[in-house]
């Protein structure tokens, strides 16, 4: 019974679904649609698995005092008090504290006089942007030690992405002597667009209809029950 | 020399780390700004929104967080500033929890500061963000009462003239997507444009820019790939627009810059790696 309604459950949704895209007729076009409300109902409800499962981790990783458990408790107090402060609508106007502004509970959150928005602000965007930054180093350092013309396919490597790297910069331009530099002509920017107009475009469309087929594939063993995988169960052999 | 030769060698990567510091905060720091040529691309989205008629009916999802935003904020400010010029009626949205935040600023930015005579409900209006990545779009398709109740004031979409006008993606002339993964583009193409027949512009990372070129010209009628695009656009909009040509008022061609200097000390580090390369392989073949 466990597995039995899960599975029916999969297999209706799956079939209504792809006939509600050959027959976009009464059932099956708004059965389609309202299996897609009912899914972003239960997509709401991720946002509370994700919060309970990081309370888990990180609770148990003080608990044990693993290594690191120092980070735990910041990132748990840092998700308590955005919490709070952010369900609550805590803030401040007129150099009075405030609960529930402005008006309610259902207040904009990014209502400049509530705290929550404070946060956003000033500590999850330079935080976050200063982590997406730091790729700057990591990808120059790797491009250093990885990019070597070791063979005849890393140095074609090696040549497009210097081709990408000028072309998408005014030095591409600079360097493209043969080329006047305000007129158009087979310049590196030029060269830069062809490579991700061809070759570039040919290899992810290839690569893009593997996927699809894959997908199709995995979905069709997923609907018609052959891969259980989904259930914590081990494919049947 | 021996000594020198191995310290380049095995070049600590500290090194390669205060080289790009410096190649990104210098460039910032003293305004190093370089001219702008537009490729055709980006060329050919402009063209496409200065064709349309005013009045035309603009969605605009903002798909992305503070992680991305340097790269992909001018573009966002770019495309609303376009889109206020050619008053557009605009229907701002977001299928990533902080682009409701991303999409405010813009709003901050460009309709409460250039266009005060913008009325909300009536030429623009923020519905924000539902969770559901590719399962919104599928029901906005037909109806965006039906995910949307209410906008990002708490009031109900019904109360507002722009809903009375349209209320689904299939009565929008344009789309403008500017993401950084998923959902973005790519679900934007499949789930919206494709059904829905409204013609699609994308805005992405230079990182995501390739797996997106497939679907031009026929899915998307263009895609502005990271900054570089982004400043393209802004000088075809400084061009067109004067009030807008100051460069000051552009961030992505302020930040360029600095993209042009990183590039080049990545690619001198990469000259220097495969030089010691072969110099290695070169002593390697004697030696054996």
């Amino acid at each position: 019974m466990k597995r039995t309604i899960p599975l029916a459950i999969t297999f209706i949704v799956g079939v209504v679904l792809i006939v509600s895209k050959f027959i976009p007729h009464m059932p099956f076009g708004t059965l389609g649609e309202d299996f897609s409300v009912y899914f972003d109902i239960i997509a709401t409800f991720a946002f509370i698995l994700g919060g309970g499962n990081l309370l888990k981790v990180h609770a148990d990783t003080i608990y044990r005092q693993r290594s690191g458990w120092g980070y735990s408790a910041i990132c748990l107090i840092g998700f308590f008090i955005t919490m709070v402060i952010g369900l609550l609508k805590f803030g401040a106007v007129n150099g009075r504290i405030v609960v529930g502004w402005p008006g309610d509970w259902k207040g904009d959150i990014a209502d400049p006089a509530i705290w929550f928005s404070s946060i956003y602000e000033y500590v999850f965007k330079p935080l976050a942007a200063t982590m997406f930054a730091l790729l700057a180093f990591y990808v120059a350092s790797a491009s250093y030690r990885a990019f070597r013309a070791k063979n005849v396919e890393a140095t074609v490597l090696l040549v497009a992405s210097f081709i990408i790297l000028l072309g998408r910069t005014f030095i591409g331009k600079a360097v493209s002597f043969w080329v006047p530099i305000n007129r158009p002509g087979p310049d590196i920017p030029r060269l830069a667009e062809w490579v991700m107009d061809y070759p570039t475009r040919a290899g992810q469309r290839a690569i893009m209809i593997g996927i699809a087929l894959g997908i199709v594939a995995t979905s069709l063993k997923i609907i018609l029950g052959i891969d259980r995988t989904y259930l914590g169960v081990e494919e049947e052999k | 020399m021996g000594k020198i030769y191995d310290k380049i060698r095995n070049l600590d990567r500290r090194v390669v780390f205060l080289f790009i510091a410096l190649a990104v905060i210098i460039p910032l720091l003293y305004a190093v700004r370089f001219p702008e040529f537009p490729t055709p691309m980006a060329k050919g989205v402009f063209d496409h929104i200065e064709r349309m008629p005013e009045g035309s009916r603009v969605l605009i999802s903002f798909d992305y967080d503070p992680a991305s935003e340097p790269e992909l904020e001018p573009m966002a400010i770019a495309w609303m500033r376009h889109c206020s010029i050619k008053k557009f009626k605009i229907y701002i949205m977001a299928l990533w929890p902080l682009g409701q935040n991303m999409a405010q600023g813009a709003i901050k930015r460009v309709i409460l500061k250039d266009f005060p005579n913008y009325k909300y409900g009536i030429d623009y209006v923020n519905i924000g963000y539902k969770s559901g990545g590719q399962g919104v779009i599928n029901v906005i398709l037909t109806d965006f009462e039906k995910l949307y109740p209410v906008d990002v004031t708490n009031r109900p979409l019904k109360s507002f003239p722009l809903f009375k006008e349209a209320n689904s993606l299939k009565s929008m002339d344009l789309i403008i997507n500017i993401s950084a993964g998923t959902p973005g583009l790519k679900e934007w193409i499949q789930f919206g444009s494709d059904p829905a027949g409204t013609p699609i512009i994308g805005g992405s990372t230079a990182v995501q820019a390739p797996q997106l070129y497939p679907y031009h010209p026929k899915q998307i009628l263009g895609l502005l790939g990271g900054l570089k695009a982004a400043a393209e656009y802004e000088k075809l909009l400084g061009d067109k627009y004067p009030q807008y040509s100051d460069v000051k008022l552009n961030k992505g061609r302020m930040r360029m810059g600095a993209q042009a200097i990183a590039h080049i000390v990545i690619m001198a580090f990469i000259i220097i790696g495969n030089l010691t390369f072969f110099i290695d392989r070169a002593r390697g073949a004697k030696k054996g």
